[in-house]
């Protein structure tokens, strides 16, 4: 069978793959921006409760693999009667698993931000709410943005072990036809470009391109 | 901390003549390290006070305590009569919560030596955010009034760009705009013109000038430009280690030294050009 011929007889697969395999990055994107914003702000707070939850959140999602934590997640949680399907478990591990680390991307941003801006805020009397969220999360996102692409990327690959627990994904897929038809070389390799090219030609054009965005609206481009 | 005893501290000043600011017995320290040392200092409403002396005297603590930016040791400030950094509590003063020291300092306005705009607005934006964000200005009221003041600085035909395509000099104007679209009753300059180039240090001393002249706000300056502070001032302070070693019209003070580290340090200053 020529690589054509593989093609045009499991393409649709590979396709449908990676859609679930997109879907997955997005969600799973959402939830790590979400809890990497909630962890970094916790974890810079003067409350040492608060910072300790994040603490010990980080730790453990950063510790432990993420392979067990899908585990954790789908198999070990259902005993406790927190039941969810095994796509939405794909996406909560690995957004969790990325938010620990994008937690410490968010906190080390909005730490680069020059303590001239918090006194300029603060002179204003803006609210530590608006001080925040107004003057200091925007120039911390445009200084986090470059290790923010890497972190994506890593998600991206990260995204493959959700097969493990059956969601149809792009790797799902693929083990599914190498197991049928036993071309490995074929298959692999069809996977492998598909993730180069979704990391290489989706996701950093687009980090790149909000990168310029961000740097015009301050004024830098 | 230990129970704080403010009694000997009137819960606000009454009378007619009450100043704009006042530090009464105002102590600040850094561990040790004593950085001022029992302050008693008034400014008048409408006065124009010039704050000179060498490097870590304090003159700067002045001004940032005066913003709340650096806590109280000891001592109480008053700003128009009111506590600034203690609220009255069963008859006797406890130190204010974050609330009232919001409010308080809202009739502050301070200019920092590099400037310190907001680098993802625009002119114009870093004008608007206090006034919309902290007063509940309407947009287009903040925007008038944010205009006007651009056009008091010169930096209307600026109020569209960002902060990265203006010059020093013209980052400081929008700085003092910004400051003043509050309509702070206090205004403080530490060294605004410290991290300028020469041929620019004029464009932002006229602005200050302007103040002077045509509106009756009280300010806090910290500058070692001792021509500047001699045009300007009412009154001219000498910090030493912490406290005013001497304090006169800036006629007196720059003629007529009457402390030896005056003396000294207005020599000092003079052979430095
Ligand atoms: N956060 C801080 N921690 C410890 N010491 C400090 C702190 N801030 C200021 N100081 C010390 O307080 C003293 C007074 O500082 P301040 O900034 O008020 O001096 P200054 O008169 O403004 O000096 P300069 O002319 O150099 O600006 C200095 O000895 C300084 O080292
Ligand atoms: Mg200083």
């Amino acid at each position: 069978m020529s690589y054509i011929d593989f093609l045009k007889e499991y393409g649709h697969r590979f396709l449908d793959g990676t859609l679930v395999t997109a879907e997955q990055f997005f969600l799973a994107t959402l939830l790590a921006i979400c809890i990497a914003l909630l962890a970094g702000l916790m974890k810079l707070s003067r409350n040492r409760l608060i910072r300790g939850v994040a603490v010990v959140y980080i730790e453990f999602f950063r510790g432990t693999s993420l392979l067990v934590q899908l585990y954790w997640i789908f198999f070990v949680l259902p005993l406790f009667g927190l039941t969810f399907e095994k796509f939405t478990a794909g996406f909560v591990a690995v957004g969790m698993n990325l938010g620990a680390y994008g937690a410490e991307l968010v906190r080390g941003g909005i730490q680069s931000v020059p303590k001239g801006q918090w006194e300029a805020a603060y002179a204003l009397s803006l609210s530590p709410f608006k001080r925040m969220w107004r003057i200091i999360l925007p120039q911390a996102f445009v200084n986090m943005l470059p290790p923010w692409g890497n972190l994506l990327i890593e998600l991206l690959k990260n995204t493959a072990l959700v097969a493990l627990i059956s969601v149809s994904d792009l790797m799902f897929e693929a083990k599914q036809i190498n197991g049928s038809t036993f071309l490995s070389a074929q298959t692999f390799g069809t996977a492998l470009i598909i993730y180069y090219v979704l990391a290489r030609f989706v996701v950093t054009p687009f980090m790149r391109w909000l990168e310029r965005v961000m740097r015009r609206k301050l004024g830098r481009a | 901390m230990m129970d704080e005893d403010f009694s000997q501290y009137p819960l606000e000043l009454t009378g007619d003549d009450i100043p704009m600011v006042r530090f009464s017995r105002v102590s600040k320290r850094y561990g040790a390290l004593t950085v001022l040392d029992n302050l008693d200092l008034d400014v008048a409403a409408g006065e124009m006070i010039t704050i000179i002396g060498p490097s870590g005297s304090g003159k700067t603590t002045v001004l940032r305590m005066l913003m709340t930016l650096e806590t109280i040791n000891e001592g109480v400030i008053y700003v128009d009569g009111k506590p600034l950094t203690h609220m009255e509590k069963c008859g006797k003063l406890v130190r204010a919560d974050r609330r009232y020291l919001r409010q308080m300092r809202a009739q502050i306005g301070m200019c920092f030596q590099h400037f310190n705009l907001f680098p993802h607005m625009t002119a114009l934006e870093n004008c608007m955010e206090g006034p919309v964000q902290v007063l509940g200005m309407k947009k287009a009221a903040a925007r008038a009034r944010s205009e006007e003041l651009l056009e008091l600085v010169g930096m209307a035909d600026k109020r569209d760009q960002h902060p990265a395509r203006l010059s020093g000099g013209q980052q400081q104007r929008v700085a003092i705009a910004r400051a003043l679209a509050m309509r702070p009753k206090v205004m403080l300059f530490d060294e605004v013109t410290s991290a300028l180039d020469p041929e620019v240090i004029g464009e932002v001393t006229t602005v200050i000038r302007n103040l002077v002249d045509k509106h009756n706000l009280t300010m806090l300056m910290v500058t070692h430009q001792m021509g500047f502070a001699k045009d300007i001032s009412d009154r001219v302070c000498f910090f030493f280690d912490g406290k005013i070693e001497e304090q006169n019209s800036p006629e007196e003070l720059f003629s007529n030294p009457q402390k030896e580290r005056t003396q000294q340090f207005l020599s000092a200053v003079k052979e430095a050009g």
